[in-house]
């Protein structure tokens, strides 16, 4: 698929990079001139994947993570986030509902809310080498003023 | 994330601000079991009026504060989200297991 524009980040597993990476993907995803909810949407979800990555990826150290929005044509906005930490044994089962190897500190609805909040959710993973969450949202393209 | 409180006869109001994610959580969490041990009350409500971002991380924290009251035989509910946050409510289902009440559907 052909991209028309992208970004590229990459910052370590800190918590306080969860409100930064989706004010980024908020801030680049503003060119499609998204409606408030969308631009809602967007910022859950990645605020979900990266913050699967600084609990689950790195448990108990911090490791590299990757950002990566492409805007494609008919508004199509990709959302890749990649992690190289612990990986997931069963994807089919992490990506149900109330699944979660997290604790009382997790709610197991992480995936559940991504798949919700956009119109694709592709997860790959191996464990021991780490994992590639990929989000497809389609910003509907507005007509008439503005 | 901060976070403000109202009491009256028995009911404790939690007043939540600014954006609620893993990040905030923990604290967040802490500062609520000391006010619910400090305040004993019958009813804790968790006014997300001023909440302009929550993720599943703020799931647990509701689902955490109605167990929490639960067991020491209270109540609790959840009042005024704004649509970010009622969209993720939503998406959870959470309202099977606890009252949500204001809905601004906008
Ligand atoms: N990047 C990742 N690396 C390793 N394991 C992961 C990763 N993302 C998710 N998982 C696994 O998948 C499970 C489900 O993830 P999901 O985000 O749905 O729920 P959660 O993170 O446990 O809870 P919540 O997102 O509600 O706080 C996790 O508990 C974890 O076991
Ligand atoms: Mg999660």
């Amino acid at each position: 698929m052909k991209s028309e524009n992208y970004i590229k980040l990459e910052f370590p597993s800190r918590s306080v990079n969860e409100g930064f990476a989706r004010a980024a993907a908020a801030a680049f995803a503003a060119q499609l001139d998204p409606t408030l909810e969308e631009l809602g949407d967007i910022k859950t979800a990645v605020s979900e994947a990266v913050t699967n990555c600084a609990v689950h990826a790195y448990p108990d150290s911090l490791g590299r993570v990757m950002l990566r929005l492409r805007i494609m044509k008919g508004g199509r906005l990709e959302i890749v986030v990649k992690d190289w930490g612990r990986g997931i044994e069963d994807v089919k089962r992490a990506r149900e509902p109330l699944f979660t190897t997290g604790g009382a500190e997790r709610s197991g609805m992480g995936f559940t809310i991504m798949e919700s909040f956009t119109d694709k959710l592709r997860v790959r993973s191996s464990p021991g080498r780490g994992t590639t969450v990929t989000m497809v949202r389609t910003i509907k393209q507005r007509q008439g003023e503005g | 994330m901060e976070i403000t409180t109202s009491y009256a006869s028995g009911r404790l109001t939690l007043h939540l601000s600014g954006e609620l994610d893993h990040h905030g959580a923990k604290g967040a969490m802490e500062r609520i079991n000391g006010l619910l041990e400090k305040y004993m009350p019958r009813d804790a409500v968790l006014d997300l009026a001023g909440l302009t971002f929550m993720d599943s991380s703020g799931i647990a924290l509701i689902m955490k504060t109605r167990q929490w009251m639960h067991e020491t035989g209270g109540r609790a509910q959840v009042e005024n989200p704004a649509s970010q946050p009622l969209r993720v409510l939503d998406a959870s289902g959470i309202d099977r297991f606890i009252t949500v009440k204001g809905e601004r559907r906008t």
